[in-house]
C-alpha cells in the first residue's frame, strides 16, 4: 500500500511549490537548476545523496530541535494535549525526528485505539516507519540496500534529551478536561489548539467574557472558534445585538460567515446591522457563481431594485441590460455563423462567445460585426452607445480600433469626417490623431492612410516625431520644407533610401530657389 | 557596480536550519504514514489514485476542506475504505474542524499540523509565503494568521536569541507584538542567558505604506518580480528569455553570482554591467588560446566549469533583459513612470487622471489601470467625486461591470477613495489643477493640498522628505540615497520610517509623522537592557513586513545597510508586489 500526498493550490499558487523549493522534495525528477542549487554551498538542502552527510545534517538538526524546549509542551496537562478540540486523539506536532512508535507500549495501545475507532483494519500491519524505512527510500519509492538502519537508531547515541512527543496515548490518561477553566485559561489553551470544551460557558455574561478574552488576546482563530460557538449557543438576534458593539469580532464573523458561505446568514446580519450597502453587494455577488446566461439574467434582475447607492444602482441596470442584449446578439449571430450566408462570419469567425464581456468589448465586437445597422436593432452600435451612454471618445476609439482591424479605411475616413451647416467639411477627432496615428498603425494600415492623419495632427514636435517614426516621408519633407529648415532636410537625406522618388523630391527642394532657408 | 558590503558589516546569521527544521519535521508526519509514492497537485479535480491512504498537506481554508470532504464522501459512498490524513500548515483552523464535521468526515480523517511558516528564500529573506494574509488581514480584519507570525517571532528568538531592541508601526503590528510578547511569557525564560544574534527588530504593517507597493518597480530584482512573477524565490523565464523552446525555472538568490550583483541595481545600469561581464568572460575564455598541454588541463579542470556557469547565467539574464526591455517598450513604460512621478509629486493632476481615464477607454491591463487609480487615490487623499464616478463607470464598461465589487473592497481597505463632498479648498485645488501644467504652477496645487490637511501622503512626503531635491541628473550609477531604487524621485516611505526611527533609536520627534499615519496607538518602542548584545548584534536588524514587502523596499533597506554598516534581514508574510495587491482585492479572478 502507498499513499498519494496531496498537496494543494490555494491563492493561485500552490502551497507544494514552496515545500518543493524549500526543503527539496520534488515532484518530478529534478532539472539541472534545482539540482544545482540544492547542492550548492549555503542553502543546502536535503538531497538523499550522501548517507554520511544526510546523517550528520540530521544529527545537527536535532540538537537544534531539542534545544526548543518551547515546542514541546511537558508541563503536567502535557497528555491533554494528544486531543484535539472535540476530544479526536491526533498525532501531535513534534519538532524531532525521533519515532517514538514501536519503543513504547503506551503508544502502541494508542493506535489500537486509532484502530479501532478508525476501523481500519490494515493499520495494525503498517510496518514501523521507524524499522523499516529510511527517509531516502521514503521519497525514492524504493529501498536501497544498506540504509535501513534507522534514524533513530542511528541517532540514539546523541547525549541531547527527546522531546518528542508521544502519539495518542490511552484513554485512561485523558483527563477530564471539561472542568474548570477561566475564560482566560481556555482562551490560551485554544491558542494554543488544545483541546478545550466551551460548553460550559452558559450564561450569556459567560460568553461574552470568552468572547472579550479571545479578542483581547488578538488571535483570529481563537475568535472565530468563540464565534462559532456562540453562534451555535446563542440566537442570531442576540448574537448580532452583542456583535454590533463588538467590531473586531464582528469583523471574523462576517468574513467567517462569508467563507463557509452562509449567505443567509450574513444577509440578516447586514439587515441587522442596517449596513444596506453591503447587504446589496453581498447579494449581487451570487451572480458570480450562476453559469447559466439566462438563469444569470434572471438574478440580475432581482438586483436591480436592491439598496445600492444612486451610482451603483445605474451600474447594476447597466449590467442587466448588457446581459440581456448580449443574450439576444449571441443567440442572433450563433444562428448567422452557422448558417454561413453572412460573409463577414465567414471571413472572421467568431473567437469567443460575447456573452458575459465588458461593454466596451461589446461595443467593438458590435462596430466590427454589426457596424452598419440601423439605430433600432439591438446590436448596432449606435443603439449601444445610446442606451449605455458611451461617451463619445470612447466610441470614436473603440469603433476605430474595430473598422482599422477590418482595414475598413473608409469608416476610419467618415469617422472623423463633420460636415458644417455650409457643407464644408472638416476632419475632426475627440481622441486626438496623435492617437489615432497609433492605433492605425498597430492595424498596419498603409503609409498614404497613415500620412493623411499624422498631417493633422496640431502639434508640429509631435507630427514630425510620428512621421518620422512610421516612415511618412513625405510629412517629413514637407514639413521641414515649411519649417524651411534645410539642415533637417539634409539630414533627413541620408535616412530614405538611395534614389528613391523621396531622395528626388529632396533634391529637388534643396536645389530649389523659391525657398528662403531659415538655415 | 555591485556595492561590497562594508568590511566591517556584521555576519548574517545562519537560516538554513528552519529550512533543516522544518524538513525534518514533515519526514517525520509523513513517515507516520506509509509510504508516500506519489505527489499530487490538487486543482479541484476529482481525484486520482488507487492508493489506500491519502495524506493532504493543506493550507487552513474552508475551500480545501470542502475538496477533501467531497472525495472522502464519493469514497464512502462507493463503499470503499481508505485512510486519510491532512496535515495542516502552518496550522490547524476551528473553522476548518467545524466544517469537517459539518460534512460527516470527522473522524474519518485525522489532522495533524507542520508549522512550517518561515521559508528562508535568501540569506537575508525569510518568507512566511501566505500571500493571504495581506486580503485576510487588510480586507476582511480577521486576524488568524497573527499568531502565526508571533509563532515565527518566537521560532526566531528561539534560535536566534533575544531582541533586545524592538520597534513597531501598525494595528496589526501591536497585536502580534503582544501576542508574541505573550507567548514567551508563557514559555517563560526560553530566550534569558541567550546572547542575542539580532540587535534590532522592526514591525510594520503594509497599510503604513501603500504608496511604496504600488509603483512600478525599477531595480532589476524587482522589475524581473513584476515582468515575470518571482515564485518562492525562483522565476519561470519563457522560451522569448532562454531563446530555446523550452521555459527554464531559475533560482534567484545571492548563490547565482551574477543576478547578485545586479538584483539591486537600477535597471538603467545592468546593460552596461552584464555587456562588460560578457566581455570579461570572452577574454578569459579567450586565454586558453596559446596554452600548453598542462595549462589547458587546468584550465578545463578548474576554471572551465565556473566559466560556463557564469556563461549560462549571464546570457539569461542578458535574455531577461532584452524581454523587459521589450514589453516595457510595447506598454510604453516612460511614459508611465512620468504619471507615477507626477502622482507622487503631486503636480499635474489633470493630466494624469486624463492618463488614467485612457488607459481605461483602451482597456490596457485592468490590474494597472487599478494600481493608477489606486496610486491617485492615495496621494491625493482620495478622488474628487467627479472624477470617482467618471473613472469607475469608465473601469466598469472597459472590464466588466462585475468589478463594482472590486470598488467596494478597494473602499474598504482605504485603497481607492472618494473625498467627502463639500470639501472647499480641495474644490479650489482641482480648480486650480485644471488650470496649473506646468511644475512650478503644480507646487501651488502642492500647498493647497497640504492646507487642505486631508492629504496626508503629501503631508508625510514633505515631513520626511521623500521627494528628494535634485540639482541636475540624479546619478543612478552612484545612488546617493534609497530615491535610486525609484530613479531618484521618490524614497520609500516604508523605508525611510525605518531609518528614522533606528537613527533614533526611537519615534521620539515622529510625533507629526505617527499621527498623519494615523498610528498614533500603534506606534511602539520596547527597550531591554543591551549588556549582553554584541556591537556587532546590534549592527543586525529584522525587519518584519505585515502584508508583504515588495523587492524595491528590500533594495533600498540594503542600501541603507551598506551606507551605516548595518545588515537589513526581512521577514514578510510574502513577496509582494503592486500587482498581486491589486488582484488580492479584485473580486473576479481572471
Amino acid at each position: 500500500t502507498t499513499t498519494g500526498l496531496i498537496l494543494f493550490f490555494q491563492s493561485g499558487r500552490p502551497l507544494g511549490a514552496g515545500v518543493r523549493l524549500g526543503l527539496g522534495l520534488r515532484m518530478n525528477r529534478t532539472k539541472g537548476d534545482e539540482e544545482e542549487y540544492w547542492n550548492s554551498s549555503k542553502f543546502k538542502a536535503f538531497t538523499f545523496d550522501d548517507e554520511d552527510d544526510e546523517l550528520s545534517q540530521l544529527k545537527e538538526s536535532k540538537r537544534a530541535v531539542n534545544s526548543l524546549r518551547d515546542f514541546v509542551d511537558d508541563d503536567d496537562d502535557d497528555d491533554l494535549e494528544r486531543v484535539s478540540w472535540s476530544g479526536e486523539p491526533v498525532g501531535s506536532i513534534s519538532w524531532s525526528i525521533r519515532e517514538t512508535a514501536g519503543n513504547s507500549g503506551s503508544t502502541h495501545e494508542g493506535r489500537e485505539q486509532l484502530k479501532s475507532r478508525n476501523s481500519f483494519s490494515s493499520y495494525a500491519q503498517l510496518p514501523k516507519p521507524t524499522s523499516t524505512y529510511s527517509l531516502s527510500s521514503f521519497f525514492r519509492g524504493r529501498t536501497r540496500p544498506g540504509s535501513f538502519q534507522s534514524l533513530s537508531d542511528a541517532l540514539s547515541d546523541t547525549p541531547a534529551k527527546s522531546y518528542a512527543p508521544e502519539l495518542g496515548r490511552p484513554k485512561g490518561e485523558y483527563r477530564d478536561y471539561s472542568n474548570d477553566w477561566s475564560p482566560s485559561d481556555t482562551v490560551r489553551r485554544l491558542r494554543k489548539g488544545k483541546v478545550c470544551s466551551l460548553e460550559r460557558f452558559r450564561s450569556l455574561q459567560d460568553k461574552l467574557q470568552l468572547l472579550e478574552e479571545a479578542v483581547s488576546m488578538h488571535d483570529g482563530n481563537v475568535i472565530t472558534a468563540v464565534l462559532i460557538f456562540l453562534k451555535r449557543t446563542l440566537s442570531k438576534e442576540i448574537l448580532f445585538r452583542e456583535l454590533e458593539v463588538r467590531q473586531v469580532a464582528l469583523r471574523h464573523l462576517i468574513h467567517f460567515l462569508k467563507e463557509i458561505g452562509d449567505q443567509k446568514l450574513l444577509l440578516d446580519l447586514f439587515r441587522f446591522l442596517d449596513r444596506t450597502e453591503e447587504l446589496a453587494l453581498s447579494h449581487y455577488r451570487e451572480h458570480l457563481n450562476i453559469q447559466d446566461p439566462d438563469k444569470r439574467k434572471e438574478f440580475l434582475k432581482t438586483c436591480v431594485g436592491l439598496p445600492f447607492s444612486a451610482e451603483d444602482s445605474a451600474h447594476i441596470q447597466d449590467h442587466y441590460t448588457l446581459l440581456e442584449r448580449q443574450i439576444i446578439i449571441e443567440a442572433n449571430d450563433r444562428h448567422l455563423e452557422s448558417a454561413g450566408q453572412t460573409e463577414i462570419f465567414r471571413k472572421h469567425p467568431r473567437k469567443a462567445s460575447i456573452l458575459n464581456m465588458p461593454l466596451v468589448t461589446t461595443l467593438f465586437y458590435s462596430c466590427f460585426y454589426h457596424y452598419t445597422e440601423a439605430e433600432g436593432t439591438f446590436s448596432s452600435p449606435v443603439n449601444l452607445k445610446k442606451t449605455f451612454k458611451i461617451p463619445d471618445k470612447q466610441y470614436v476609439l473603440t469603433a476605430l480600433a474595430a473598422r482599422a482591424k477590418l482595414r475598413a479605411w473608409n469608416d476610419v475616413d467618415a469617422l472623423f469626417t463633420t460636415k458644417n451647416w455650409l457643407g464644408y467639411t472638416k476632419k475632426r477627432a475627440p481622441i486626438g490623431f496623435h492617437r489615432v496615428v497609433e492605433i492605425l498603425h498597430k492595424n498596419n494600415a498603409p503609409v498614404q492612410i497613415l500620412q493623411e492623419y499624422v498631417n493633422l495632427v496640431e502639434d508640429v514636435d509631435t507630427k514630425l516625431n510620428l512621421a518620422t517614426k512610421f516612415k511618412c516621408h513625405d510629412v517629413v519633407i514637407d514639413t521641414y520644407r515649411d519649417l524651411k529648415d534645410r539642415q533637417q532636410l539634409l539630414a533627413y537625406r541620408s535616412k530614405v533610401d538611395k534614389g528613391s522618388a523621396e531622395e528626388e523630391k529632396i533634391d529637388a527642394l534643396l536645389s530649389s530657389s523659391q525657398i528662403r532657408w531659415k538655415n | 557596480m555591485a556595492f561590497p558590503h562594508r568590511p566591517d558589516a556584521p555576519e548574517l546569521p545562519d537560516f538554513s536550519m528552519l529550512k533543516r527544521l522544518a524538513r525534518d519535521q514533515l519526514i517525520y508526519l509523513l513517515e507516520q504514514q506509509h509510504e508516500v509514492d506519489k505527489l499530487y497537485k490538487v486543482e479541484n479535480k476529482p481525484a486520482l489514485s488507487s492508493n489506500e491512504q491519502l495524506c493532504f498537506l493543506v493550507r487552513p481554508r474552508i475551500k480545501n476542506m470542502r475538496y477533501i470532504a467531497s472525495l472522502v464522501n464519493a469514497d464512502k459512498l462507493a463503499g470503499r475504505t481508505r485512510k486519510y490524513k491532512v496535515i495542516f500548515s502552518p496550522q490547524k483552523f476551528y473553522a476548518c474542524e467545524m466544517v469537517l464535521e459539518e460534512e460527516g468526515i470527522y473522524g474519518d480523517v485525522s489532522c495533524d499540523e507542520w508549522a512550517f511558516s518561515l521559508l528562508p528564500l535568501d540569506v537575508d529573506l525569510l518568507s512566511m509565503e501566505l500571500p493571504e494574509f495581506f486580503r485576510d488581514y487588510f480586507l476582511e480584519g480577521d486576524q488568524r494568521w497573527i499568531n502565526t507570525v508571533a509563532q515565527a517571532l518566537h521560532l526566531l528568538s528561539t534560535l536566534y536569541g533575544p531582541f533586545p531592541n524592538c520597534y513597531g508601526i501598525g494595528r496589526c503590528a501591536k497585536m502580534a507584538y503582544e501576542l508574541w510578547r505573550n507567548l514567551e511569557e508563557e514559555e517563560d525564560g526560553e530566550t534569558k542567558g541567550r546572547r542575542p544574534e539580532i540587535g534590532h527588530i522592526f514591525l510594520l504593517d503594509r497599510d503604513v505604506d501603500f504608496v511604496t507597493a504600488l509603483c512600478s518597480q525599477v531595480v532589476y530584482e524587482g522589475l524581473v518580480d513584476d515582468t515575470f512573477r518571482i515564485k518562492c524565490g525562483s522565476v519561470d523565464f519563457g522560451p522569448e528569455v532562454t531563446s530555446s523552446d523550452k521555459s527554464l525555472k531559475v533560482l534567484l538568490n545571492a548563490e547565482d553570482k551574477v543576478f547578485n550583483e545586479i538584483r539591486n541595481e537600477h535597471f538603467s545600469n545592468v546593460f552596461g554591467f552584464l555587456s562588460q561581464k560578457a566581455r570579461n568572460l570572452q577574454a578569459q575564455y579567450d586565454r586558453r588560446r596559446g596554452m600548453d598541454i598542462k595549462q589547458m588541463k587546468n584550465f578545463v579542470s578548474q576554471e572551465l566549469k565556473g566559466l560556463k556557469q557564469e556563461h549560462r547565467l549571464l546570457s539569461l539574464h542578458i535574455g531577461a533583459c532584452e524581454s523587459i526591455m521589450k514589453k516595457k517598450t510595447k506598454q510604453d513604460f516612460q511614459e508611465l513612470i512620468k504619471t507615477e512621478h507626477a502622482l507622487l509629486e503631486g503636480f499635474n493632476i489633470r493630466e494624469s487622471t486624463s492618463y488614467i481615464e485612457e488607459h481605461i477607454d483602451r482597456q490596457v491591463s485592468p490590474i494597472e489601470s487599478l494600481r493608477l487609480m489606486c496610486l491617485l487615490s492615495i496621494t491625493e487623499n482620495g478622488l474628487i467625486p467627479k472624477d470617482y464616478r467618471s473613472l469607475k463607470t469608465q473601469y466598469l464598461q472597459s472590464y466588466g461591470p462585475e468589478h463594482l465589487l472590486t470598488f467596494s473592497n478597494l473602499r474598504r481597505a482605504g485603497l481607492l477613495t472618494e473625498q467627502a463632498p463639500g470639501d472647499t479648498l480641495t474644490a479650489v485645488e482641482s480648480k486650480v489643477s485644471k488650470l496649473v501644467t506646468d511644475k512650478a504652477a503644480g507646487k501651488i496645487t502642492d500647498a493647497f493640498s497640504s492646507l487642505a490637511k486631508r492629504s496626508n501622503f503629501r503631508a508625510i512626503s514633505k515631513k520626511l522628505n521623500l521627494i528628494p531635491r535634485v540639482d541636475g541628473e540624479y546619478d543612478l550609477k552612484v545612488p546617493r540615497d534609497m530615491a535610486y531604487v525609484f530613479s531618484g524621485a521618490y524614497v520609500p516611505l516604508s523605508c525611510r520610517i525605518i531609518e528614522q526611527v533606528l537613527e533614533r533609536r526611537s519615534w521620539q520627534g515622529l510625533d507629526e509623522v505617527v499621527r498623519l499615519l494615523n498610528c498614533s496607538d500603534f506606534a511602539f518602542t520596547d527597550m531591554t537592557k543591551e549588556d549582553k548584545a554584541s556591537s556587532e548584534s546590534l549592527r543586525l536588524i529584522l525587519v518584519v513586513f505585515l502584508g508583504g514587502c515588495t523587492f524595491s523596499e528590500i533594495s533600498a533597506l540594503r542600501f541603507l545597510g551598506r551606507e551605516k554598516g548595518h545588515r537589513f534581514i526581512f521577514l514578510t508574510t510574502a513577496v509582494t508586489n503592486s500587482a498581486r495587491l491589486m488582484e488580492a482585492m479584485s473580486e473576479v479572478k481572471a
